[in-house]
């Protein structure tokens, strides 16, 4: 590569990385600012009394472990119902399968507000009352070809001999599956649970719609931008930044050379 | 008993794992999605509520088209133009983390996952205080002289950031770009280091190496990123009423506001389905080049 070439490509990936991590860095500072009136989006000077009190909006803490509590209810039970609708799809062959994987696809090719549309509609007809169970149901169902197409990716590229040696070995199938099957399909578990929950946590729009009564943290939000942005919503947004940041590292595979790439080097 | 050839033994089991999820998909998912058109041809009973009656109307799209076609044409603009600066950005960013990533590859894809982690809305309300009247990039725009230049250019109005479709693009791509860098990156990664020597073996300028090598090599992950991003983006809530204000509203606050606010059901059922119906397209183009199987999941 030339060394034009490569000036371009460094400059394109810094201006891609400066608008993917402005929004977050801005988020991390104002965390420390200490802000005039109501709103905490223009810089006045630092301080930490924000973090010393990171609880102090009992609204938002009150909204944020609302949130987290559905988004791990929804995102087990996507996870769940996907695993298994993965795990069906790559051990056997099955009449129909290209409907089921077509018919796991498309909620994924539809914009959120058709399904937010047609979740409360369906609500609406079956005299449904949204509130928490009404958001459990749609959010796992949002996240359900999510997390079985990553469970089916992660499944396809997995050994089948593996578990056969495991059987040869002695191991009834039940054993095979949980002492080998599960600990090499751990990350992809671990990885699919991640992307259903934040999915889950961060949803506005579906949640908007079947919510009800239920105030989760992006209903919160939302509504702050009219009332007031307090700077307990950058403290624990950074917070939450710095745990998805651990967890992406715990299902980031190990840094390792691969053999044959010496490409650009 | 009758000795018969032992029948091929079929699990009925796989069957068994497939229910609970099949049955989700179709009860939460394809039959409301089907009952929007029954709901789409209906009047409303009263002004008070979201309960209708059957009345084979199919005046109601050409209202919503008549009232609606604005917002809908500015719903695929700002879509196609937040798409566009996406995959200006994301193209040499997926490079550089293919050829020149080394060992760092992984990390880096971390790096370029973690931002979509964080809140949709944090990170709308960080852009409104980046782009506001006392932000910095205003700060900056007028600090070099350029506000003149970019007011012509349309990309400021009146002087703001805010309220501008500019902010609507700035925060869409924003939210796209790790959906248009990760397939890019995962069919880069299928390219053999191999050919790119044999085109300079062949004495291959950059340039032609990556118009006939790389480019035609990254289509699927191109063709694949363009519809996770195109599709959310057309319908996307947020940034158009937190960035863009009452002047950008896009298709996705019209359906919101009537189902929410108006009670007007069938009517936002008719728009959710012209909305569907446009990005259907989208996603049969795809379908015909080469499936779903290309969407790239972690």
């Amino acid at each position: 590569m030339t060394r034009l070439a490569r000036a371009l490509l460094l400059l394109g990936s810094l201006l891609a990385m400066a608008l993917l991590y402005a929004p977050l860095l801005v988020t991390v500072l104002f965390s420390f600012n200490a802000p005039r009136g109501r709103f905490n989006l223009v810089w006045q000077h630092a301080t930490l009394a924000n973090w010393r009190h990171p609880l102090q909006d009992a609204a938002l803490t009150q909204a944020f472990l609302t949130s987290v509590g559905l988004a791990l209810a929804a995102s087990l039970l996507a996870v769940l119902l996907g695993g298994l609708m993965a795990l069906a799809l790559t051990r056997w062959r099955l009449r129909g399968q290209r409907w089921v994987a077509l018919l796991l696809a498309l909620p994924l090719t539809n914009p959120e507000i058709v399904l937010a549309s047609a979740l409360l509609n369906l609500f609406v007809g079956i005299d449904l009352p949204r509130g928490p169970l009404t958001l459990v149901l749609s959010h796992s169902l949002f996240c359900l070809s999510y997390a079985a197409l990553t469970l089916k990716a992660r499944l396809a590229g997995f050994d089948p001999t593996l578990e056969m040696a495991a059987q040869d070995l002695g191991a009834p199938p039940l054993q095979a599956f949980r002492r080998v099957t599960l600990p090499l399909l751990a990350p992809g578990l671990l990885a699919a649970t991640l992307l259903s929950f934040s999915l889950c946590f961060d949803d506005y729009v579906i949640s908007s719609f079947t919510a009800g009564d239920t105030i989760t943290l992006p209903l919160y939000l939302a509504g702050a931008f009219l009332r007031e942005i307090s700077p307990q919503i950058q403290v624990l947004s950074t917070l939450v930044l710095l745990v998805s940041a651990a967890l992406l590292l715990l299902a980031t595979p190990r840094p390792a050379r691969p053999p044959h790439d010496r490409a650009g080097a | 008993m009758p000795a018969s050839p032992k029948p091929e033994r079929r699990p009925p089991w796989p069957w068994l794992l497939l229910a609970p999820g099949l049955l989700w998909l179709l009860l939460l998912y394809l039959l409301p999605l089907l009952g929007l058109v029954p709901l789409s041809l209906s009047e409303p009973l009263s002004r008070f509520g979201l309960e209708t009656v059957f009345r084979g109307r199919v005046a109601t799209y050409g209202e919503v088209l008549g009232a609606y076609g604005p917002v809908l044409l500015r719903s695929l603009r700002t879509a196609a133009l937040a798409t566009a600066l996406g995959l200006l950005l994301a193209y040499p960013l997926a490079l550089w983390i293919r050829f020149r990533g080394r060992r760092w590859q992984p990390l880096l894809i971390g790096l370029v996952v973690l931002p979509s982690l964080s809140s949709y809305l944090v990170r709308a309300i960080a852009w409104s205080s980046l782009l506001g009247d006392n932000g910095p990039v205003l700060a900056i725009i007028h600090g070099l002289g350029l506000g003149g230049m970019l007011e012509g250019l349309g990309v400021l109005r009146g002087g703001r950031l805010l309220n501008t479709s500019t902010a609507v693009i700035l925060g869409l791509t924003n939210s796209l770009l790790p959906f248009l860098v990760l397939p890019l990156v995962v069919s880069l990664q299928r390219i053999d280091p191999r050919l790119l020597e044999a085109a300079a073996d062949l004495h291959a300028n950059p340039l032609a190496c990556f118009r006939r090598v790389v480019w035609p090599l990254s289509r699927p992950g191109l063709s694949a990123g363009l519809l996770l991003s195109l599709i959310p983006a057309a319908g996307d809530v947020v940034n158009p009423r937190f960035l863009g204000g009452p002047n950008e509203r896009m298709i996705a606050n019209t359906i919101e506001n009537l189902l929410l606010v108006q009670l007007q059901a069938p009517r936002a059922a008719a728009l959710t389905l012209v909305l569907m119906g446009l990005t259907s397209m989208v996603v049969l183009l795809q379908l015909r080049r080469g499936g779903l199987e290309e969407l790239p999941l972690p």
